[in-house]
């Protein structure tokens, strides 16, 4: 066995914490390798170009690469080796960057850590075996989760492209938080004017089936091939016969119903219809609130419908669905005012956060748009806005940026004077934060244009006097204390993940930060990836996003999607399990412990009884290589000889 | 001398691909500072670590074994680390009977995004190793 050994600089990421050419040096000394040496960027293509020379001049058979993480660039090298004629599983690399030199300033220290990760690599390089895909079908369906406007971008996207979409909204339509704004910085275009045909779209594409107030109930299988398990939640109207005139809720008696849509600024019917221009355009009892299901006897509804859809026997559906792809867009949730004590929670009726105000200024809003307190119905004159409420403070776990909240609030602000003109808005800030095209003049407008008072500092406290809301706060440039007495403040409060994003990542396998947001492949190169194959993020779901920046990531997605499509057949791991039936006694308990039931029983020829895997379904965990209590049943790439060699490598008493 | 103070010692770990390792990754791209004794073994999943590894670690040379994986219900593989949950509980009681104190083993989860976490992780273990001392010059003492 022939073994090369590449030790690179990464310029002096590497270089500097560790002595690359000891590390070499060391490497030549043990035995199998025949040739070691370092390089100033081995990913380089003169880089790539040298692994593959040394490979045909020295006759090298197996190939270790001491680098960054495998995680970045071990496709990278092994394509490199293919190339070089070798099987790409005769790749090892060792992650000298980010688990040595990175984080460890003792050169010697970390130049000994580096000759053991080095001659851990070797050791394992010398038990791999040469293994080879096998391309399995796959199914060119895509399923997008959320119905906002990333997603909704994404299934248009996809469903130009020729793809059959499958989209799934929680809520009883599609649109999301940009279908409940007013208008939309910088421009101060209508929202629900710009959004309202891509809806539409939506609703009429005939590559788009459309699950509204569905849920994600199960997901199977893998990159290709899903089964995702949907629940149709009971609406207690049928859909097939609601046309949305809207009769049932002009005369439903119970109006007392929490107005999801509205954010509970005023109160909705029993049953409903979300709102004007819907997607689908149908009614749903909110059984919580409907007298038929509190007290047994109601049935007005039920009475004057034109077509007979109303059921209040309706259960919840279960529809199967298969796809090969899945787009994330779940996106993001507000933080509940109730934690921000200081400022009164919810217990101020004229203290609201920013969504709500949004929806007393839209013309569709339950006001129809005439801004007014929530408390005696007058117009306000004064009017606070505070922004990062709750955005940037540890205490409460948000400390980061909420992102496009300075934007909204230069937006409500200039809105105020256009419904108000007399009206005096003040805006306390942190920093304004406004990078992107149009929107720092957009921000100096409101208050050049349109008088905005912006007052650099925090709220420390809000209290009702009369009839007004006292907004204590620091000007903290000018070092003074400042009392501003309101007639209505408005809260910018921090976007947090979507209500359910943890379960939902588990569903999907995918990873979630501290925050609930969900993980991208890589921050800079990878940012609509996730971790599984097959598995796209768009939008607020991976971090909180303004508009055009969660269009751009739905786009991008079904740009993913399209290109993994793009294929008729994909390859698949070949790092799955093997039984040796030599040794397997049939004891079945792999098939017990698969969770992914991709181990059958099996019968030999000979009569004997055996353990059998299904390489299309094994996703190479290799839970059963460690149950097998004869090592019969082993994952490839990471047998018990394999991990071994690593441990003996470095434990030599 | 690590960085503990003391002489360098042997701490073997199994990281679990997508989450630890990519933990670990996240904490060296954050340059969070750590000892040098851990050695990273990279395997698909904590699932696939045979209790067995970890004592043949320790039998052959480790002062101490560190286990991580993602965190239950966020297994890559759906299930994978409720099996190493079970088994390495089940190792960490058996351990004394070999001799050996349960604390130079540790299993713990730290997902891809828990740089910091990582670090943490690390330097309280390789405390916690070296507060043991050397697991085999003892055993050559009694000897």
């Amino acid at each position: 066995m022939r073994v090369g050994v590449f030790i690179c600089h990464c310029g002096s990421n590497i270089a500097g914490t560790v002595d690359v050419a000891r590390v070499a040096a060391e490497a030549r000394k043990i035995p199998g390798v025949a040739f070691a040496t370092n390089y100033m960027y081995t990913c380089s293509e003169p880089g790539q170009d040298e692994i593959k020379a040394a490979i045909k001049r020295e006759n090298l058979d197996r190939i270790v690469v001491a680098a960054c993480s495998p995680r970045m660039h071990e496709n990278t090298f092994r394509k490199t080796i293919q190339k070089a004629g070798l099987n790409k599983y005769f790749l090892e690399m060792a992650n000298i960057r980010e688990h040595i030199a990175w984080i460890g300033n003792d050169k010697e220290l970390n130049t000994e850590k580096a000759i053991d990760a080095v001659s851990m690599a070797i050791a394992k390089v010398m038990q791999n075996k040469p293994l080879h895909a096998t391309s399995f079908k796959i199914n060119k369906r895509v399923l997008v989760i959320g119905g906002g406007v990333a997603g909704m971008q994404a299934a248009l996207d996809c469903a130009d492209g020729g793809l059959d979409v499958v989209l799934v909204e929680k809520s009883p339509a599609v649109g999301g938080i940009m279908a409940r704004l007013d208008k939309t910085f910088p421009t101060i275009d209508c929202s629900i004017c710009i959004l309202g045909p891509k809806m539409v779209d939506v609703g009429q594409h005939e590559k788009i089936k459309l699950f509204a107030y569905s849920e994600i109930e199960e997901i199977k299988g893998y990159i290709g091939n899903y089964q995702i398990k949907i629940r149709k939640k009971a609406t207690y109207v049928d859909w097939e016969k609601c046309t949305g005139c809207g009769l049932c809720m002009e005369k439903c008696p119970s109006k007392n119903s929490y107005d999801y849509f509205n954010f509970g600024v005023a109160p909705t019917k029993a049953i409903n219809i979300p709102f004007p221009q819907a997607i689908p355009k149908k009614a749903k009892i909110d059984p919580n609130y409907c007298r038929q299901f509190l007290k047994g006897k109601c049935g007005v509804c039920a009475k004057i419908c034109p077509t007979g859809a109303i059921n209040y026997e309706m259960k919840d559906e279960i529809v199967t669905e298969e796809v090969g792809a899945i787009v994330v867009a779940t996106g993001y949730g507000l933080l509940d005012q109730n934690i921000l004590t200081e400022y009164g929670g919810t217990r101020y009726p004229d203290v609201i956060s920013g969504i709500q105000y949004e929806r007393l200024l839209n013309a569709s809003g339950p006001t129809s748009g005439h801004i007014e307190r929530p408390s005696d119905h007058t117009e306000p004159k004064t009017i606070v806005f505070v922004s990062c409420a709750g955005s940037r403070d540890k205490s409460i776990g948000v400390p980061y940026c909420s992102g496009f909240c300075c934007m909204y609030i230069a937006k409500q602000a200039i809105l105020t004077k256009d419904h108000i003109p007399d009206s005096q808005s003040y805006v306390f800030y942190m920093d304004i934060r406004s990078p992107g095209k149009g929107y720092d003049e957009f921000t100096r407008r409101a208050q050049e244009e349109y008088g905005a008072q912006y007052i650099r500092g925090r709220v420390s406290k809000i209290y009702p006097k009369g009839k007004k809301m006292i907004v204590r706060g620091a000007d903290t440039l000018l070092g003074t204390q400042v009392e501003i007495e309101a007639d209505l403040v408005v809260l910018a409060t921090a976007a947090i993940a979507a209500e359910g994003a943890a379960e939902m990542a588990e569903k999907l396998h995918i990873s979630y930060d501290t925050f609930g947001f969900y993980v991208e492949s890589h921050p800079k190169l990878r940012p609509v990836e996730t971790n599984t194959s097959g598995v796209f993020l768009a939008g607020a779901c991976q971090g909180p996003k303004d508009i055009p920046s969660s269009v751009g990531q739905g786009s991008a997605a079904a740009a993913k999607v399209l290109s993994l499509f793009s294929r008729d057949m994909l390859e698949s791991d070949p790092a799955i399990a093997q039984v040796n039936t030599n040794a397997c006694v049939g004891c079945l308990k792999c098939l017990k412990t698969c969770p992914f039931q991709a181990i059958v029983e099996d019968t030999l020829r000979s009569g004997k009884k055996v353990a059998k895997v299904i390489e299309t379904v094994c996703a190479g965990c290799g839970v059963c290589t460690s149950t097998c209590p004869c090592g019969a049943i082993q994952l490839q790439h990471f047998t018990d000889n394999q991990l071994l060699s690593e441990v003996s490598a470095i434990c030599q008493m | 001398m690590s960085d503990v103070g003391t002489k360098e010692l042997r701490i073997v770990g199994f990281l679990c691909n997508w989450c630890s390792y990519g933990g670990a990754d996240t904490a060296g791209v954050g340059r969070f500072k750590q000892p040098t004794d851990l050695r990273i073994i990279r395997v698909p999943c904590s699932g696939r670590v045979d209790p067995l590894f970890v004592v043949r670690a320790l039998l052959t040379g480790a002062d101490g074994v560190l286990v991580s994986g993602c965190h239950p219900r966020d297994c890559h593989y759906s299930e994978g680390n409720y099996y190493a949950r079970r088994r390495l509980e089940m190792l960490r009681r058996l351990l004394q009977f070999m001799g050996i104190d349960e604390k130079r083993f540790h299993y713990t989860w730290v997902s891809a995004s828990e740089g910091q976490k990582w670090q943490q992780v690390v330097t309280d273990f390789t405390k916690q190793v070296h507060e043991l001392g050397p697991l085999h010059d003892k055993k050559e003492k009694a000897d």
